[in-house]
Order: C-alpha cells, then structure tokens, then sequence
C-alpha cells in the first residue's frame, strides 16, 4: 500500500480555528465538519484507499474559492480538490490534516455559443450533461470516458480523460479551450477562452491532466462538433488476441480511423455476453468491436472495407450492425464490461496501461504467466486503436493477502508496459495508485523538472500533495542552480 | 559571439551548462528559417542544433513519428508522403512571409505551435506532440511524456514547451502523433460575400457534420492575388471550404455543403493543395513592400467586426480570414503602422474582440520596442516569469524572445 505524507500536527491542532473561518468564507452548509458527513469524502473510484479530511469546504463561487484557497495558503493548510469524485487511482483522496475542497455546486452551464462551436460551464457539470445542452443543435462534446453520466467537467479536465472514441476525436485536452482556474495563493487566472491558441505559455494545455495540483477550475469553455449523422459497428471474433491486433494494424493502415476500436478477450466475452447478451461470439479468444461513423455513403463504404480487411487477417466471425438498436447491443456488451467481470469475482482491480500496439502478443502472453505466478485470473478489454490496456484483476478482498497479490501484479502489469516502450496510465491518472511507480519512466531529473512546474504554481506544496509524485516538492532545493561561474570546463566543440 | 554546433544532446547539454554558470546567452537555431519571429534576439552566442537530425523511428501502423529536433520538414513530409500518412494539424511554410530563408526543421514548428487552416478541425502542432527529450536551463537532458499516443503520465509538458519559442528548453528528441492522409479532397468557393455574411457562414458550414476541414473568406483584395486562377480571376471576395476524405463521401457532402449555402464553384483535389498551402503561408498578403503583418486569434464570429475597426483606423489595411474567422491575417503598410507597429490600435480593437494579437513581420527595430505577444498581465505575467525560471533560472535560453525579461 502506498503511504501518504504524516498529518501537520500544528494544522490538526488548530481544526477548530480553521473550521470556523473556513465558515467566515462559505456560508451555510458549506462546510462539513460531522464525522458521519465527511465520511461521503472519505475516498473516490479508488476504493482501496480511503481517509476522512480534516473538514470538507463546498463553496459556490469563484470568490469564495480564493477566499478559501487564500486562507489556506496563508495558514499553511493543505487542500485537495474533489469533482464527482470518479477518480479510478486515487487523485481525491483525502489528506487528514487537509481541507477537501468539493466543487459540486458548480453546476450551471453558463454560456452555449453556437456560432463559435463552444460551450462554457461550471466544473461541476457533468461529461454528458454538456452533451445534452447542445444535443437539439446536432451538437456533442466528443470525450467519452465511461463515467460519463457521473463525472464532472472538472474532473475530466484534471485527469485528462479519455473514452473509447479518442483516437479519432482526441483526449480532453484537444477539447477544452479555456478555463477560469484559483492559484493556491487565491489568484483568479482565465488561459485560453473561446478564441485558438493561447498567447504566451500554453499554461492551459498543462493545466489539463494536472491532477488537481496546479490550480482549482472554476469555469472551463469546451469544443462541441457535429454528431456524426451516422454509426455503424461490426463484431469480429479471432482464434487469437494476436491476430485481433494485427487487424487493427491493418485498418489504420489503410487509412481508416475509426470512431471507436475496442478488444476484449475470451474471459472478458464470456462475462459480458452472459451479463448482457449482446450475441457476442463464444467461440473466439478475441472479440474486436470497430464503430465507423460519418455520413452514411462513408460508413457503408468503410464498413466494407473493414469487413474485407477482417476477412484478410483471419475473422472467425464477422456482423455488421443493420440498425441503430444493434449498434448499441454490439457497445453493450463493452460498455458493461466491468460490472459484467464484477459479477464473475467478488473484486476486480482495473489497470490503464498504455503500449505500442504490436506489443500486444508478448504482453498477454507474459500477463498469463503472471497470473500463474500470482494465482490469480485477468479480463483483458482495451481500446485498441490506441493500445490502451485496461487489464481487469479478479481477486477477493475477503481472502487475506489477495488484495496485496493484485496489487503486486498490477504494479508488475504496468512495469511491463513500460518495459516493451509505453507508459503507466493511458488515462486513469497517475494519482496515489502508481504514484510510487513513476521512477519506472522517468528518472530524477524528469520528475525534479516537473516538480519545478509544480513550484511555480504552488509553492508551499499545499495543492494536492502526495499524488503523482513519489517525493514532496522541496522547491527551494529544486530551484537552486549547483553551479559556480568558472568552474565548468569550457566545451570542446566545433564553432565558427 | 561562438557558433556552437554540438552533434547530440549530451553536447548540447554540456554547453548549456556552461552557458548557465557563466550567465552567457544563447540563441537556439536549426534550420534558421523562423529566427524572424518574436523579439529580435540580444544574445551572447548561438546555439546551432542542425547537426542534431534524424527520423529515430516511424511506425505508420502505431501513427508514430519519433525524429530528432533539427530534421527538415521537408523529410519529414517525404517519409510520411511515402505512407500516405501526414501531420494532421498541416503545418504551414512561413519563409515567404518572414523571409530569411533556411529549411524549416520538426523542432521549429513545434517550438513555435504552428498550424495550417486544418487548425479549424484538427487541432494544432501541440495536439499531436506526445512526448521529447530536451535539455532545460541547468543543462540537464530531461524528457516528459511518451511514445505511445495515450498517455497522461505526468503533466503534459509537450503543451508547455509547444509554442514556448525555445525559452524553457531545447528539444532534442520528438514523438507526435501522424494521421492517414485524405484520399482526395475538394474546395468549394463562394464569391462576392461581405465579410459580416462570409463569417456566419463559415460558421454555419463548420457546425454541419459534413466534416469541413479548412474555412477561409477572402476579401477581394486579397483573392486578386491568389496564384489559383479560379480564385484571382473571380468577381471579388471568395469563400472557401474544404473537404477531404474518400471520394465518394468527399462528393456526397460537397453537394450537400452546397444545397445549404448555395451554388459555387469547386477546386479539385489538385487545386485545393495548392489554395490551402498558398493560405497557410499567408501569400494573399504578401510582396507588398514594407509592411507590418499581424496575426490575430479572436473568437471568430467577431472577426469581421474587428476587421472593420481596423480598416477604418488604418488605410493601408488588407486582412483575410481562416479557421472560420478565428484566424485573421491584417497586414499593415510599414509608415501607417509607425514606430508601434500598429500595436496600440491592433490591441485595442482586440479587446473588444477577446482573443491574441502577435506581430509576426516587422523591423527589427520595431520588434524590439513593441510587444510582439500579447502582453501578460498581474498574475498571468507572475505565474509566466515563475515558469521560465522552473525551466531556465538564469535565463540563458532564447532570452527576451517572448516578452521582455522572459
């Protein structure tokens, strides 16, 4: 288990002070100090971990962050931000000698500007609640993690989420154009807006997938496109993973991408197929579903040309869906997908590795040695046109030491991922779960570079401390320049 | 004033750690072709990376392209053309617009976050940067990001030092994410709008789903001088959208393009590479003597308003439009503009717009006194001036390039 930094007596001391000035600032019941309330807070998607924070602040404006944030950078208290709290590695989690600073009143959609295919809203609306505002328009916002009924903006916007039609249509951070965000030190700053490009440092572009540890959102402006007026997906089974792979390599090799590119492997069909019963077949080691999606001359045309190419590559299967009902069956199997394995193993633990596609044989292949080593079983479903991994860990929590042993494994799955050249969250976040894991892709001087950038915005170290990082911000330490003038040798090098 | 000219990163590395302890500044250049932009360098020596080229790895099937900093564009476009694979965000040639010459490198376009009219659709350079090794202020080699095109461990660094102009590190080593080339492609033309009709237009068109890849209007001062016939020889200003994909689709949403907004003429696929590029490298605006050339970002459906109070300030004015007014190219006769280049009105007329103004063609002199980016306010100037110095604390890289002291 990874541990979090030891609480600030001074700070826990002083709670009762704190308390009520964090009541000075948020009236009401904006402030949840009973134990039986702040237990709501006590963890987020990531389970495993949980802590109750010192007091949980709800504010309603963006005065009202500052106030909060300015207080705390005064006093020296630390402070976690917290959306809908759908974090799947851990980045809400609480801190005891913490404020957990929740921006679920967040909730209105403050602007819908058709004319320059953007909508601005508060942080606390939800991923699909923005679809929804613009959907009489013949308008989307394009990512689609799968918690998008319950996650919000803000969070989409710290973890940089992702969704299964991000290969073609891009992660958050090509959606999201602008933001109002609070610097721990109660600074009201706004980068970007409905206009392109930033000037200046693309501050906003490093504020997105920053994990809360920059600055607290308090308005962001999206990008909406046009719904594509037509989707058509195809089921198509393989004898092998491999050879599911090899047909994904084939298809963006042609030239198509598709709206969406999923695999899933035979435990992971046979949950989802008894769970749902999308017709899935029973029969294959792998099931590739390829959504295709544009005008419909497009579509029909593409969706043949995959056919021919799944033909190629040695389909065991192939359907193409004949109406709008079918194409959601075909997604309903995936789309359910985890609550499916949820109903094959008491618990399961979901990794987000990403790696290079043709990787894919060699990594199930060392991932069923692992689950001898291991003893235990892993669903595999990913997105497969971007080769993003979510390997599903079976275990029981209820068994003593099995929570430790998918632990183990899932830290060895994302060691293996980077190993064979990709990188441990595709889009789950690095959080507390592979916070200790970083120095498996980067070594000291990448993770001091990006604790400087985390100096600049916060330099006491009070946003969101101990996620990500594997170490604490000593950004006095980190800034200092361990050079004397005249002491380097002069380069030996060619110069005209 | 020393040319260094190391032939990889560990050398680039150790001379920056020199210039570091000595507190000498360095220009950073490649190929050369982009030292006209921002403010005029006032530096101690030159820090030349054009030894440091290469394609490292291109895998079409992964859409991953992993080249040193200095490869020429040039080579870059041949090995992707060789795929019929491309880089979506259609990075355009600046050299006739800054002048100069040199051979635009990889390291450049990013650095710079530059972008082609498929912006509108497609995003822009730093949408495609997945990863880089690069050497920061200590003359350390670091790297952030990945080679795989999901990825979001880490922050997102490739954001930071896309557009940074040089100023926080020197790249050594890219990754970015390639795209399948269009099969074909078409442009409709519109002729004879007004800019105010033109706008909501394009507007209308990027809000179909018929998929609209590039949207310019061109007054009719500036279509004149177009080196595609259909477009200089028509009866004024001319609108244009793009579309690309399979042929038969391409075909199927032309037709629909046109059915709501009217009738117009269409470019093959020929034709259309030829339009777009000329508006990418700006060529509607120039070769017209001494002039100041603005590049204005507002949020697009004020652009034509915009242009107006521009053209009523300056007679010499001649603008154009793309990423559907959200892009505005103002060009200015170098003696109207005077000493300022123009900024003070430009920027005014831009608040009222929302949005950036950057001097892209100026004197030297004129760049030097001017701000050449927008200029950074209160906290947003702190937060800059606190994220320079995280990267470059002696502020030995590209010094001032950006905005004065950064």
């Amino acid at each position: 288990m990874i541990t979090m930094p030891a609480p600030d007596e001074a700070v826990l001391a002083r709670r009762a002070e704190i308390v009520a000035a964090l009541r000075r600032i948020v009236p009401g019941e904006g402030v949840i100090e009973a134990e039986h309330e702040r237990r709501a807070f006590e963890c987020d998607g990531l389970t495993a971990y949980r802590q109750l924070p010192m007091v949980v602040a709800l504010p309603d404006t963006t005065a009202q962050v500052a106030e909060v944030l300015r207080y705390c950078s005064a006093n020296n208290v630390k402070v976690v931000p917290r959306g809908a709290g759908t974090s799947l590695s851990g980045g809400a989690l609480p801190l005891e000698d913490g404020v957990l600073l929740g921006l679920s009143k967040f909730k209105r959609i403050l602007d819908i500007d058709i004319a320059n295919r953007c909508v601005v809203v508060q942080p606390g609306v939800t991923n699909l609640g923005i679809s929804h505002a613009v959907q009489a328009q013949g308008l989307y916002y394009a990512p689609d993690p799968s918690s998008q009924i319950a996650c919000t903006i803000g969070g989409n916007v710290a973890e940089n989420s992702g969704g299964v039609h991000c290969l073609k249509y891009g992660l958050t951070t090509n959606n999201v154009i602008g933001v109002e965000m609070v610097t721990m030190d109660g600074e009201v700053v706004r980068l970007g807006g409905k206009h392109f490009d930033a000037s200046g440092y693309d501050l906003l572009g490093v504020t997105v997938g920053s994990e809360g540890m920059l600055g607290v959102v308090t308005e962001v402006t999206v990008r909406v496109l046009p719904t594509p007026p037509g989707a058509r997906a195809l089921m198509i089974g393989f004898s092998t993973v491999e050879g599911a792979g090899d047909c994904v390599a084939a298809v963006i090799g042609e030239g198509i991408i598709p709206g969406g590119m999923e695999i899933m492997d035979r435990l992971a069909i046979e949950a989802a197929e008894a769970f749902v019963h999308a017709g899935y077949p029973l029969d294959a080691e792998a099931l590739l579903i390829v959504e295709l999606d544009g005008c419909e001359a497009e579509v029909d045309h593409l969706i043949a040309a995959v056919e021919a190419i799944a033909a190629r590559h040695g389909a065991t299967s192939c359907r193409a869906s004949q109406s709008e009902e079918e194409r959601l069956l075909f997604w309903a199997g995936r789309k359910a997908a985890f609550p499916a394995v949820g109903r094959i193993s008491p618990d399961y633990y979901c990794m987000d590795g990403t790696i290079p596609r043709k990787r894919i044989g060699d990594v199930l292949l060392r991932m069923k040695q692992m689950e001898a080593q291991y003893g235990l079983r892993v669903a595999n479903v990913f997105h497969a046109g971007d080769g993003n991994l979510h390997p599903l860990i079976l275990y029981d929590a209820n068994k003593p030491g099995e929570i430790e042993r998918a632990e183990a494994f899932g830290a060895d799955i994302l060691r293996l991922c980077v190993e064979v050249g990709g990188v441990l969250t595709g889009e789950h976040g690095v959080g507390v779960e592979k916070r200790d894991l970083m120095d498996t892709m980067f070594n000291e001087i990448d993770l001091n570079q990006q604790q400087r950038l985390k100096c600049a915005f916060d330099e006491k170290s009070l946003l969101n401390p101990g996620k990500v990082f594997p170490q604490l911000c000593r950004c006095a330490e980190l800034g200092r320049m361990h050079v004397r003038a005249g002491q380097l040798r002069f380069p030996d090098l060619p110069r005209f | 004033m020393t040319v260094f000219q190391p032939s990889d990163a560990a050398e680039a590395a150790e001379i920056v750690a020199w210039s570091a302890a000595e507190s000498q500044s360095l220009e950073i250049v490649a190929g050369g072709s982009k030292r006209g932009l921002g403010r005029p360098p006032r530096v101690d020596h030159r820090l030349d990376v054009s030894r440091m080229a290469g394609i490292v790895d291109y895998e079409p099937a992964e859409l991953i392209l992993t080249a040193r900093a200095a490869t020429p564009m040039a080579e870059i476009e041949a090995h992707l053309e060789a795929k019929r694979q491309m880089l979506a965000f259609e990075p355009p040639d600046w050299r006739g617009l800054v002048g100069g010459g040199g051979e635009p490198t990889l390291g450049g376009v990013l650095a710079c976050n530059l972008a082609g009219p498929r912006r509108v659709r497609a995003g822009s350079a730093r949408d495609y940067f997945l990863g880089f090794s690069a050497i920061n202020g200590w003359g350390e080699v670091w790297k952030a990001g990945g080679k795989v095109v999901k990825n979001v461990t880490g922050y997102d660094m490739c954001k930071l030092q896309a557009g940074a102009f040089g100023t926080l590190s020197v790249l050594a080593e890219v990754t970015l994410k390639v795209m399948p080339k269009p099969e074909t492609a078409c442009t409709i033309l519109l002729q004879g709008m007004a800019d105010e009709i033109a706008i909501p237009q394009l507007s209308q068109a990027l809000n179909t789903p018929y998929e609209v890849s590039a949207a310019a209007h061109l007054p009719a001062s500036a279509a004149r001088r177009s080196g595609v016939a259909a477009v200089a020889e028509g009866l004024g200003a001319v609108t244009a959208l793009r579309l690309e994909g399979l042929a038969p689709s391409v075909a199927y949403r032309a037709d629909a393009i046109e059915a709501l907004l009217g009738h117009g003429m269409r470019l093959d696929a020929v034709e259309t590479a030829r339009f777009w590029a000329e508006i990418g490298q700006v060529r509607p605006l120039l070769e017209r003597g001494p002039r100041c050339v603005w590049r204005l970002c507002p949020t697009p459906t004020s652009a034509p308003a915009l242009t107006k109070a521009l053209h009523a300030r300056f007679a010499s004015a001649e603008a154009f439009y793309d990423w559907g007014g959200g892009l505005v190219w103002l060009s200015l006769k170098a003696d109207e503009a005077g000493p300022d280049g123009g900024a003070d009105a430009v920027r005014a007329a831009m608040a009222q717009a929302g949005g950036h103004a950057t001097l892209v063609v100026a004197s030297d002199d004129v760049r030097s006194t001017t701000a050449v980016f927008e200029p950074l306010e209160g906290a947003l100037a702190a937060l800059s001036k606190r994220v320079k110095s995280g990267f470059d604390p002696r502020g030995v890289l590209n010094p001032g390039r950006m905005h004065e002291g950064q």
